[in-house]
């Protein structure tokens, strides 16, 4: 048997026509030919031309990840396949609600580390929060992490939006 | 109604979308339509009834007219059109549409569709259409809008036979087909984001016939993509293969690109392939990969393919490239244009290749063609399926003869004992392996070449999955030949319980098979019948000879394997070979693998 061959993790844009099906066929790839959806998100971008943006977020070994974006672009409705990942470091933000029951000192510590974390309160109760945070995966992984001993309730994420750094459009 | 003239149509220049579409798929070139009626698409047979530009052929099932159509298809290298009912006229046609995306067969078809009002509500015989075929189809439309009908078939033509080839369905709406709205034409439609690149890279060409050059151990590996890009592709594969000197091998999709006939070509390659080929790949320097996708049946163990080589791979499909086998130098374009653009630059080249390296390796070649790999028992009292087709061969010389299979172990003899020397005369199953093709695809390429002589290899157990076509063979008089190599197993199951299941034949007897020279005449076809090799010419013979649909019953070795063969999990260097060896290597003496047996 070979070695198995390490594996990374890439954020890929998808720019397609926004029309019935679409996201079926992408999720219909991925489920069909066994690869790892980490996070996905999707909404027209050019309401004038119908074109949708998909950002997906996988892991894999090089050869699958070069697969992933060859089956990409071979569906008929997509115009444009782009591995931000590979294009050097992109800008990658997702946003969460994060929804926080609690009282006394934990109502107040979370509130605190909401401030650290530069979350929003968007809804509020006497016994619970509703926090908006956006950032990285990781930042928005940690702000939940913390708020778990707090009295985390639930947390609804849009998965990562993506964009290359620089002046260059996709 | 606007008041305004120049952007309003005039009523009388509307057409239904039922005569809409007809008339797209007439300036489409479309011919014929293979298809079976039903509520849902009673107004296109209406406006079918009203025509003569397009002729329909009636099926006897929505599978078989698919499959007619990938033999209309391959055998022309035009689109394969299809027409079909909603719901159970959509889910039979599942099979077909499967098989032509894995053999990259163009094929559009047309399936009706309950009207768009009652679509998602459970309606008597809706089935969603485009659900259930986005994983078995190039693409899919859902027509909602009669404006957008014709633009869609020109769009789905277009998509059906570029880059690589595959079947399109367009699912229509029964109100949408007696809707009124205009016609748009097929020049007037450019598709805004599906145009697959043709013309390679020229550099990249250039560094592969530099590496062609300086190849030791080279080898042409071809495939369907060859004869998908034309004949021309395939006329100028064999110049290549003749300037260069190299040996060439084929998949079973590849066959009769490359002459059969011609001196250096090897023969198949893969699981049932040649001896010399599997060798020559397992030990060649450079391997030059044209339109094939070195799929599980032909690289066999995959960290034992080839080990020694470069590998070159020319595909029109990126995702085709670097999918099971990692690639030294790709090539994105049609097999056709990167072939022509490599011939001129190696005629132009002056040192050519290492002669005395390629005469070391054709002399090597030699030794394995030594081994005379597809050598078998003769015996004088039972056919041996072989045998009758190297008879098959020798009778048909001369003629314009088009082979179509089922599938099983006779597929695998044809493709080894019958020589194509012209593209696009061999039409099988290789990707999904779909017994059940063979005769449908037989009648399609008929259709197609009224005077060929066409004749469907099949397997006993095979035939009977599409058997009711031989009445739509009889219905419009077509004269195809089927040749059942009978032993009354499913062979090539019986084959791998032999091998791997220790002689366990389990449900892999046909059991009450009907007499098929009675049911030949049932269906209004000749019925003949051979039980002794002494009777095999004769019988031959005679079914070439009638004018009419033949069914031949061949009574053939019950017992006989195909060889050679590498097992699931091996490598091309360790290929079972048959009983009659001359190196006496019987197949049981290397057992399969763990790994192997879980591999299908
Ligand atoms: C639709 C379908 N079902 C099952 C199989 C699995 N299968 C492959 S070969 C074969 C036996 C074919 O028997 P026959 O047509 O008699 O051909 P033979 O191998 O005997 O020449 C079977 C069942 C298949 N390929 N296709
Ligand atoms: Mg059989």
């Amino acid at each position: 048997m070979t070695q198995p061959q390490p594996t990374a993790r890439h954020t890929i844009a998808v720019l397609v026509d926004n029309e019935p099906g679409i996201l079926a066929r992408v999720v219909g790839l991925f489920s069909g030919r066994g690869y790892n959806i980490e996070s996905l998100t999707v909404s027209e971008t050019d309401a004038h031309a119908h074109l949708s943006r998909i950002t997906i977020v996988t892991t894999g070994t090089p050869m699958v990840i070069e697969q992933i974006k060859a089956q990409l672009d071979r569906l008929v409705p997509v115009h444009k396949v782009c591995d931000l990942t590979l294009g050097g470091p992109a800008v990658e933000r997702e946003l969460a609600l994060v929804k926080v029951a609690a009282t006394g000192e934990k109502r107040v510590e979370s509130l605190r580390i909401a401030d650290i974390f530069r979350a929003r309160a968007v809804d509020s109760t006497i016994k619970s929060f509703v926090f908006e945070v956006t950032g990285s995966t990781d930042k928005i992984n940690a702000f939940i992490a913390l708020m778990e001993p707090l009295g985390l309730v639930e947390v609804s994420r849009t998965g990562v939006v993506a964009i290359a750094r620089g002046g260059q459009g996709l | 109604m606007a008041s305004s003239p120049a952007t309003t149509a005039p009523a009388t220049t509307e057409q239904s979308g039922a005569e809409l579409l007809l008339k797209a798929l007439v300036d489409q070139g479309v011919e014929v339509i293979f298809g079976y009626p039903g509520g849902a698409v009673l107004p296109i047979y209406d406006a079918i009834f009203g025509q003569n530009a397009l002729r329909h052929i009636l099926v006897r099932q929505e599978g078989g007219a698919v499959h007619a159509a990938e033999g209309y298809a391959r055998s022309t290298g035009k689109v394969g059109v299809v027409l079909v009912t909603s719901g159970p006229g959509a889910t039979n046609a599942v099979t077909g549409l499967t098989d032509a995306l894995m053999d990259s067969i163009p094929i559009v078809c047309l399936t009706g569709q309950v009207p768009t009002h009652l679509i998602g509500n459970d309606a008597f015989q809706e089935a969603d259409t485009t659900g259930i075929t986005r994983p078995c189809t190039k693409h899919n439309y859902l027509v909602k809008d009669v404006k957008d009908l014709a633009r869609v078939v020109h769009e789905a033509f277009h998509v059906a036979k570029s880059g690589r080839p595959g079947p399109v369905v367009i699912d229509l709406p029964k109100d949408v087909l007696f809707a009124k709205g205009p016609y748009t034409p097929a020049d007037e439609v450019k598709h805004k984001s599906y145009n697959p690149r043709r013309t390679p890279d020229a550099a990249a060409v250039a560094k592969a016939v530099e590496m062609m050059a300086q190849a030791k151990r080279p080898l042409f590996y071809t495939g369907g993509g060859v004869i998908n890009s034309g004949p021309e592709a395939s006329e100028l594969l064999t110049k290549l293969v003749r300037a260069t000197g190299f040996p060439c091998t084929s998949t079973l999709m590849g066959l009769g690109a490359v002459p059969a006939s011609d001196p250096l070509f090897l023969g198949m390659l893969g699981m049932h392939g040649m001896y010399e080929a599997n060798w020559a790949m397992h030990d060649c320097d450079l391997m030059i990969a044209v339109g094939a996708r070195f799929d599980d049946r032909v690289t066999g163990r995959l960290t034992a393919f080839a080990p020694h080589s470069k590998k070159i791979q020319i595909d029109i499909d990126p995702s085709s490239i670097n999918k099971n086998v990692r690639v030294d130098l790709p090539i994105v374009g049609d097999c056709g244009e990167t072939l022509a653009e490599m011939l001129r630059l190696w005629k132009g080249k002056k040192p050519k290749s290492d002669g005395k390296a390629l005469a070391a390796w054709w002399k090597q070649i030699e030794e394995w063609k030594k081994r005379d790999c597809l050598r078998y028992e003769q015996s004088s009292t039972i056919i041996k399926p072989q045998y009758a087709l190297q008879r098959l061969q020798a009778l048909t010389k001369g003629h314009d003869t088009y082979i179509t299979t089922e599938v099983g172990q006779h597929q695998m003899w044809a493709a080894q004992f019958l020589k194509f020397d012209k593209p696009n005369h061999w039409m099988t199953s290789g990707g999904l392996g779909t017994m059940g093709y063979g005769l449908p695809a037989a009648m399609g390429v008929q259709i197609a070449h009224p005077d060929a002589l066409v004749i469907d290899v099949a397997g006993e157990a095979s035939i009977l999955m599409n058997i009711q076509e031989l009445s739509t063979i009889a219905q419009y008089r077509l004269p195809v030949k089927v040749l059942i190599l009978n032993n009354q197993y499913m062979g090539m199951v019986r084959q791998w319980q032999e091998l791997l299941h220790g002689g366990r034949y389990s449900e892999s007897y046909m059991d009450s098979l009907p007499d098929f020279v009675k049911l030949a005449e049932s269906f209004h076809c000749v019925g003949l019948r051979a039980t002794k090799p002494s009777e095999v010419d004769d019988v031959l013979k005679e079914m070439i000879k009638v004018k009419k649909p033949v069914m031949v019953d061949m009574i053939v070795d019950q017992k006989e394997n195909c060889f050679p063969m590498i097992p699931s999990g091996a490598a091309h260097n360790e290929m079972l070979l048959g009983p009659a060896d001359n190196q006496g290597s019987g197949p049981k003496d290397k057992p399969i693998s763990e790994e192997g047996m879980v591999l299908v």
